[in-house]
């Protein structure tokens, strides 16, 4: 049997669904005899180079380069899994949802108190960086998404479990302990 | 103004049942309830500041804010909008210098939008500090604003004359006209005032005039449609220090407006409907809950109840009925559609916010005050006199099977007569139409948002318990009317803008239902779209009152009878659409830092 | 024993004491049904509708029905538990719920109830409504964007003199319970506990106080609610 292809992404997020990922600790090794990684932060590959069984997202859509990587994967996969509170309901960078750009800028770059260095008070603006969308969105509300898998981070448990069910197309029966909301 | 405030609430003897009244008056001398008179509410009432503001804030027609010295509530039913309210409402603003929902900055004007108030057949109307002005264009609106400017009462300002039949009466002195169209056992003029009470109520039982009203079949013209005698026989049963006979005069369903006639023309029907009620039940205390927007009925309305007292009407020992005491009482509500529920309605006389119990209890055995309270509507209660006159048997030979009697409909929209008729219960829906001179229909909305909206292929179907009950509303749209984006949106809106909120559904659903239409109307629906729709309405039957239970109506009827307007909207050959648009999501930031969005398709 | 009277609740006998609402009688019997807005000791007021059944085929609030002999209730059939969980999911999307981000966090029943209805992701919308905190008291802060409206502080958090602390304010999709500022400014310890506690979600927080509990030990951490009631 031929290995299932798995991709995985960072969008607004803050990489602990990665590490919660990292952390079914020796497992690791079962999950590299299983699959082999495609696009993802783990190995450094920017583009995809075949069809992907399982894409994973952790984080959702703050600025529009997260929309095109969101719709590259979902392009590029079969299956896209949210992974985390961030890509299921746009998590903490969400909080600045209601608020207008105007002000999160302003905040951010010439009146809060962490600003001092920068000494221009300049809002960055190279033409290179993505734009901020108006709110944060989860991934779902961009493109389709297939599963979900909760947590800040989701168990590892919750992730191994879940990915062998869907790998090895077993039953998921998920503990109750290892779905939680944090 | 502490002085007035204090005398005010003394006036009421510190009652904080009757808040309503009270918070009336404050608005009658001071504008606005301000800080300075919830602090004295608080005080005197022994209720927090919240607890004020709670049903200040509750009430369409309250506020805590400073309003104009003239304050215009534009109505925003539907034919309001098919009879040109935009130019209306562009006039008034042009002439005022005010946007609507604001108070113009030199505080003279206060402009705002308002829920139908029932003058669906005089469109555009408004209320002008409490008095009604109907047929508006933007030449009318034009006069009236200038003429308040240089400082005419609003008395003063009816320019077509009053609208005749007891519109023109000095007590009432109103532009609003009746339009009596189709007259029938309910509004023919055979009826000579209080003959009931004094020929038959003396010779007959309490429990005789139940089995009668029983025996005539007579269900709830409100539109629930509760048989009137078994709920007067529970009344009686049930056991209190007090009973109570309510008159629900708060017809806010939108397009109804047979309950402002029936005051207007035959009050004396109604309220001998009440003291017949009160004999039955074994009542003392009568309340007729009239909603603000017919404000301008209440001076003419006490006026019969004086009259009716001095004839012994009203009062003890009524008609020499050893024991027989019942009073009426007259409560103005302050603007919300869900006190047309009968237990929001008690609580909206209780001096509460108006939202509806859980039932059980039913009002019968615990209402106003928790005293046995039998809620009749207006048209119910005008309809007892004539039973009780003609006899069960004759009003069993009017209607049909499943309900007997006529029905008194509003009819309004697209046709040539809008007015009120009185029709027999088995009319089909086609011979309303015809009656009404609609031409070249589409759809007809029957009972009101709540009801159901219905194309051709029903207009055979009858206005009847059995088939299409309602409480009167009729409202019909022509084929040039956008059914979906005018009509459907305008109902839609109407429940967001009237639910109580106390229900995790009603209060959430509504606008959950509306952005997945909405997302329908902008072109970005995909099938599933109108599946969610339905499947997403079911949640609201769990909720408490009938209000929420139909609030999804406009959706689910027109999905079920008009799907093929929803189909022509739906993207072909796409099977997911989020709605989720990037050029526009990114438009704010953009314009934030002033730069085009470099957007990549990777 | 004139007093006893006996239902069943999917097929299972109910015995009961006159005038027990169904809710307690059920949960007296070991059989669970979800609430939120419900508090022992006050007038229920059917406000979140998590207690949805159906009686003889027909849609009723256990907490407020009085339970009566010989009932039929449907309570945990796919029919009901699919509404209960769409209310759920609509109280989820129609605040600003941060779990992760939230003092009451394990210890929350909205988000216990989430857990027990597997609710993954609502199927609604999130709306991200704008709403205020209001930090006004010295003792607590009232955060409006986790408030799911139940009631409870209205009912239960009163003064001497029976002034409420909390009221509602506005109506419909605007409605939010708001604090007394004048009650809030002279709030005591205990009645800041008090509110705190008898909040269903983290709406009601005491202020210099959060975070006590390690993830793991808190109340729905490792099993779900209703437990202790479930037989």
């Amino acid at each position: 049997m031929s290995k299932k292809v798995i991709a995985t992404a960072s969008l607004a997020g803050c990489f602990g669904c990665h590490m919660s990922i990292l952390d079914i600790d020796e497992r690791i090794i079962d999950l590299v005899e299983l699959v082999e990684f495609n696009k993802s932060p783990v190995d450094d590959i920017k583009k995809f180079t075949k069809r992907v069984d399982v894409g994973i997202i952790e984080g959702g859509c703050c600025n529009s380069e997260n929309v095109e990587n969101l719709r590259y994967f979902r392009e590029n996969c079969d299956i896209l899994i949210s992974l985390g509170e961030c890509a299921i309901m746009g998590g903490l960078p969400a909080l600045r949802n209601g608020i207008p750009i105007k002000e999160c800028l302003e905040e951010a770059y010439l009146d809060g108190p962490t600003v001092g260095l920068n000494s221009e008070k300049i809002i960055p603006n190279d033409p290179e960086l993505p734009m901020i969308l108006d709110k944060v969105y989860p991934c779902h509300e961009v493109v389709k998404v297939d599963y979900y898998l909760p947590g800040c981070p989701p168990r590892a448990d919750l992730i191994w479990d879940a990915l062998v069910a869907l790998l090895t197309g077993s039953e998921m029966d998920l503990p109750y302990e290892v779905i939680k909301f944090d | 103004m502490k002085e007035k405030i204090l005398e005010i609430i003394s006036n009421y003897k510190k009652d904080k049942t009757r808040l309503m009244d009270i918070l009336h008056d404050i608005q009658g001398v001071a504008g606005y309830v301000d800080e300075e008179a919830i602090e004295l509410l608080h005080k005197e009432l022994g209720i927090s500041t919240s607890e004020v503001r709670e049903v200040i804030s509750f009430y369409h027609f309250y506020s805590s804010e400073p309003k104009g010295k003239v304050n215009i509530y534009l109505n925003d039913s539907i034919t309001a909008v098919m009879h040109g309210r935009e130019a209306v409402l562009e006039a008034f603003e042009k002439e005022c210098d005010v946007k609507e929902g604001s108070v113009s900055e030199d505080g003279e004007f206060g402009l705002y939008h308002t829920s139908c108030i029932g003058m669906n057949d005089q469109e555009p109307a408004a209320i002008i500090n409490g008095k009604m002005f109907t047929r508006l264009t933007p030449y009318r609106v034009k006069e009236i604003v200038k003429d308040l400017k240089n400082g005419k009462d609003i008395k003063e300002l009816i320019y077509e004359g009053d609208g005749g039949g007891r519109n023109a009466l000095p007590e009432i002195h109103s532009m609003v006209c009746n339009n009596i169209r189709r007259r029938g056992a309910l509004l023919t003029h055979d009826y000579t005032p209080f003959d009931v009470t004094s020929n038959i109520l003396g010779k007959s039982s309490p429990e005789d005039i139940i089995s009668v009203v029983e025996e005539s079949n007579i269900r709830g013209r409100g539109g629930a449609g509760f048989p009137t005698g078994m709920k007067w026989k529970f009344g009686r049963k049930a056991k209190g220090e007090h009973h109570v006979v309510i008159c629900n005069a708060d017809e806010g369903e939108p397009g109804t407006f047979k309950d402002r006639v029936l005051l207007t023309e035959f009050p004396e029907l109604v309220f001998e409907g009440m003291v017949i009620a009160g004999y039955a039940v074994g009542a003392d205390i009568g309340l007729l809950y009239l909603r603000y927007e017919y404000k301008y009925l209440l001076k003419y309305l006490n006026g019969v109840l004086e009259e009716m007292r001095s004839k012994n009407v009203l009062g003890n020992n009524i008609n020499g009925i050893e024991g027989f005491n019942f009073d009426i009482r007259i409560q103005l509500g302050a603007g919300a559609y869900i006190c047309g529920e009968e237990s929001a309605l008690i609580e909206s006389l209780e001096g509460k916010r108006g939202e509806p119990r859980d039932k059980p209890p039913f009002p019968v055995e615990k209402g106003y005050m928790n005293y046995p309270t039998v809620v009749n509507n207006v048209e119910t209660l005008a309809s007892i006199p004539k039973i009780l006159t003609k006899g069960a048997d004759w009003f069993l030979g009017l209607g049909d099977k499943a309900s007997s009697g006529t029905k008194v409909l509003s009819i309004s929209g697209d046709c040539n007569y809008p007015g009120i008729y009185e029709v027999e219960w088995g009319t089909t829906i086609k011979d309303i139409l015809d009656m009404s001179g609609a031409q070249n229909v589409q759809a007809i909305q029957v009972a009101g948002p709540s009801g159901a909206l219905i194309g051709e292929k029903d207009f055979g179907r009858t206005i009847s318990y059995s088939d299409l009950p309602t409480g009167g509303s009729m409202i019909v749209f022509n084929k040039q009317r956008d059914i979906l984006r005018d009509v459907v949106m305008n109902f839609m809106n109407f429940f967001i803008e009237e639910s109580c909120g106390s229900c995790s559904t009603c209060r959430n659903m509504t606008t959950v239902l509306k952005e997945r239409f909405v997302k329908i109307l902008d072109g970005k629906g995909v099938a599933s779209d109108i599946d969610d729709l339905l499947n997403w309405s079911d949640v609201l039957k769990v909720s408490r009152c009938g209000l929420g239970q139909t609030a999804a109506n406009p959706i689910t009827t027109s999905v079920t009878n008009f799907r093929h307007l929803y189909e022509n909207l739906i993207q072909k050959d796409v099977e997911f659409d989020s709605g989720f648009d990037l050029e526009e999501s990114v438009k704010e930031s953009c314009a934030a830092v002033g730069r085009q969005p470099i957007l990549h398709n990777m | 024993m004139s007093n006893t009277i006996k239902f069943k609740i999917d097929g299972k006998e109910i015995v009961a004491e006159l005038g027990q609402t169904i809710v307690e009688a059920a949960h007296a019997n070991g059989v669970y049904i979800p609430t939120l807005c419900n508090f022992p000791g006050v007038p229920p007021k059917g406000g979140c509708r998590m207690c949805t059944i159906k009686i003889n085929g027909r849609f009723m609030t256990s907490c407020t029905t009085p339970a009566a002999d010989g009932m039929e209730i449907e309570n945990n059939t796919d029919e009901i538990n699919d509404l209960r969980k769409s209310i759920i999911e609509l109280l989820f999307v129609s605040g600003n719920h941060f779990c992760p981000a939230c003092e009451k966090s394990g210890n929350c029943e909205l988000q216990a109830l989430g857990y027990r209805y597997q609710m993954m992701v609502p199927k609604f919308p999130y709306s991200f409504p704008l709403k205020e905190v209001d930090a006004s008291s010295p003792k607590i802060i009232k955060d409006q964007n986790r408030c799911v409206l139940c009631q409870r502080c209205m009912k239960t958090i009163k003064t001497e003199d029976g002034e409420r602390y909390f009221a509602f304010s506005n109506r419909g999709d605007k409605l939010e319970v708001i604090m007394d500022p004048d009650l809030g400014e002279k709030m005591t310890d205990e009645i800041a506990q008090l509110a705190m506690d008898n909040c269903p979600v983290g709406s009601i927080i005491k202020k210099e106080v959060g975070f006590v509990e390690p993830i793991g030990t808190r109340k729905y951490d490792k099993e779900p609610i209703g437990t202790d009631i479930d037989v």
